[in-house]
């Protein structure tokens, strides 16, 4: 019986492997192998060791896309995490209509990033676009010219990225929606006021939800693309590389120079950095992450 | 989620009042629910504007100016609907744009569910020798990011003959995707051991146990990986962007970015393409809303 269902688990389980092993092993050794060789495809790959990861460090816009990113990371994690947690407390209301308002709030959520980019590249002009129209009404005779100045590049993004925060509200959501209704009244009995039940309640309660936003937000930080290459127009306008997102810099160097040696290596060091925030954010979390023992979750 | 309805919100004026303040408790309530309702339309129009003013600008004739000195955020002047056949069929060709991504799409959401499914009984309801390892494999393969894999992967598919096709954007599909194995895994699970073995007493083989009784009650989670994958495939740029090269090959997303990021943008027709290429992945919300929301309850918080 045991045999037998052990031949079946891997027969379920062949789909899964044979990916493992095409898509999954093989690009890993070849990637690995790849960034310690020099090769565009033409002719055979070249062994240059330690070469590409020594040359990242003369690489000026290897380092401007670091500075890129983390300015974004820096700007976006901690932004998109208070003001999602914001807007799930409001969208958590109980209060006629709320569905309605839920409903919009996370539309933009579903829509694709180069939608989204497309529509606030018109919106973000800084001539002409209607935001800037709209602070110039406001007597505001300077405004920021977004995309196209050198500062206010990323925190565009990172206000695009805003204009989506439904998407990381409905986590939290879901979160709020799971805390036992039983701690508020205990904590109404205690006479614990609004804010003494968000701090000593909710808060606590969402620290799991903390974690996996903090954790998603930050790798995805670390993969901005879509927005930044229409934001950028495939980099090619106007702002130099203001844009230069560290994952625009590495389809630059693998897809448009055809340097794969060192796009695999600049993958890598993306790997190590992804895996490096993990454990870190794992290490620490024990001190403020707080799990309740549910017995339900256990049906 | 129809039991938690009860909880009371955070913010909220506490229930129990004494009696003489009770008229100030309902004018502090009155004052609440105003100011709760202006931010919630406050953030709504932060949301609709901004379409409103796509299709404003959707709507103008080639020759009146999208960007005007005071942003129009209504459709008053111009109803030029026929942008959106301009950019459907004959300027542009996003009609082919979206059967491209459909067929990518139908393809993708197929693969995920066979294998995935398959995949997560497997994890979920089978005792094997090596399912720790697996396991431990599986999420290994969840952490590291894809774009990791760009460069090789995009070699590989080369030597098989498979660049400037759709095979590199659906194969993979066919032997699971791991969040979604992930997810299934842990909904299966949640499903009742007695079944299994009611049904063995009654002569099922694994697979019809499989096909009979747990995949029928997976349906939740099934419905929330294909909306997932639909979307993700919708949405995706960076793989047509790497693996198309033709343009009557393109997905909505790539020929979208390719209006922009040329120097005469047509505004009002990219607009117009723009409304028109995100109606499916909106449909698709609206259609499966509450049950997309509470699959997502279920991701990062049942371990």
């Amino acid at each position: 019986m045991a045999r037998k269902e052990q031949r079946a688990a891997y027969l379920f389980l062949s789909p899964w492997l044979i990916g493992l092993v095409a898509f999954w092993l093989i690009p890993i050794i070849g990637s690995l192998l790849l960034s310690f060789s020099e090769w565009n495809i033409i002719g055979d790959p070249e062994w240059v060791g330690l070469d590409n990861y020594r040359d990242m460090i003369d690489d000026r816009t290897f380092w401007v896309s670091i500075r890129v990113t983390l300015k974004y990371l820096l700007l976006s994690v901690p932004l998109y995490i208070g003001a999602g947690l914001l807007l799930s407390l409001v969208l958590n209301l109980k209060i006629r209509g709320i569905n309605v308002f839920r409903t919009i709030l996370f539309l933009p959520a579903v829509l694709s990033g180069v939608a989204v980019a497309v529509l606030w590249v018109a919106l973000l002009n800084p001539d002409v676009g209607a935001l800037n129209e709209l602070l110039r009404s406001l007597g505001i005779d300077d405004p920021p010219r977004w995309l196209d100045s050198p500062t206010w590049a990323v925190p565009s993004v990172v206000l695009v990225g805003m204009w989506g925060i439904g998407g990381g509200a409905i986590i939290y959501l879901a979160g709020l929606q799971n805390i036992s209704a039983q701690l508020y009244e205990a904590a109404l009995l205690d006479g614990a006021g609004p804010w003494q039940r968000f701090r000593y309640v909710t808060l606590p309660m969402i620290t799991p939800t903390l974690l996996f936003v903090l954790l998603t937000s930050l790798i995805e930080a670390f993969q901005v693309f879509d927005i930044a290459y229409v934001l950028s127009r495939g980099g090619t306008q106007g702002i130099g590389d203001s844009l230069q997102f560290y994952l625009i810099n590495l389809w630059n160097e693998a897809f448009v120079n055809g340097e794969y040696g060192y796009a695999s290596a600049l993958a890598w060091v993306l790997v190590l950095a992804a895996a490096a925030v993990i454990l870190v954010i794992f290490r620490t979390s024990g001190r403020w992450v707080y799990y309740e023992y549910d017995p339900e979750r256990e049906r | 989620m129809k039991t938690l309805e009860k909880t009371p919100t955070t913010g909220a004026p506490p229930r129990e009042i004494p009696q003489r303040s009770a008229a100030r408790y309902r004018v502090r309530r009155i004052a609440y629910k105003v100011v709760m309702y202006a931010i919630l339309l406050g953030l709504t129009a932060i949301i609709l504007l901004p379409v409103s003013w796509a299709l404003t600008a959707a709507l103008k004739p080639d020759l009146a100016p999208v960007f005007t000195p005071t942003p129009e955020w209504f459709p008053t002047e111009y109803w030029e609907w026929g942008n959106f056949r301009l950019v459907l069929t004959e300027v542009m060709p996003f009609l082919r744009y979206m059967i491209n991504t459909m067929i990518i799409v139908t393809a993708s959401i197929l693969g995920v569910l066979i294998s995935c499914s398959l995949v997560g009984f497997a994890f979920g309801r089978l005792r094997f020798r090596g399912s720790k390892v697996l396991f431990y494999v599986l999420i290994v393969t969840m952490l590291i990011p894809w774009q990791a894999l760009i460069v090789p992967q995009f070699l590989l598919f080369v030597e098989l003959g498979w660049y400037g096709t759709y095979l590199p954007l659906i194969v993979p599909s066919f032997t699971g995707v791991a969040f979604f194995i992930f997810l299934i895994r842990q909904y299966m699970r949640t499903i009742p051991r007695d079944l299994d073995d009611a049904a063995r007493v009654d002569g099922l083989n694994t697979w019809q146990i499989f096909w009979r009784i747990i995949l029928p009650l997976s349906t939740p989670v099934l419905t929330v990986c294909a909306v997932f994958t639909f979307l993700w495939r919708w949405n995706d740029l960076l793989g047509p962007l790497i693996y198309l090269d033709d343009g009557s090959k393109f997905t909505v997303a790539l020929g979208l970015a390719n209006l922009v990021t040329r120097a005469d943008t047509p505004w009002n027709l990219t607009m117009a393409a723009n409304l028109v290429t995100v109606i499916p992945t909106v449909l698709v919300y609206f259609f499966v809303q509450k049950k997309l929301i509470g699959g997502i309850a279920s991701v990062g918080l049942k371990g």
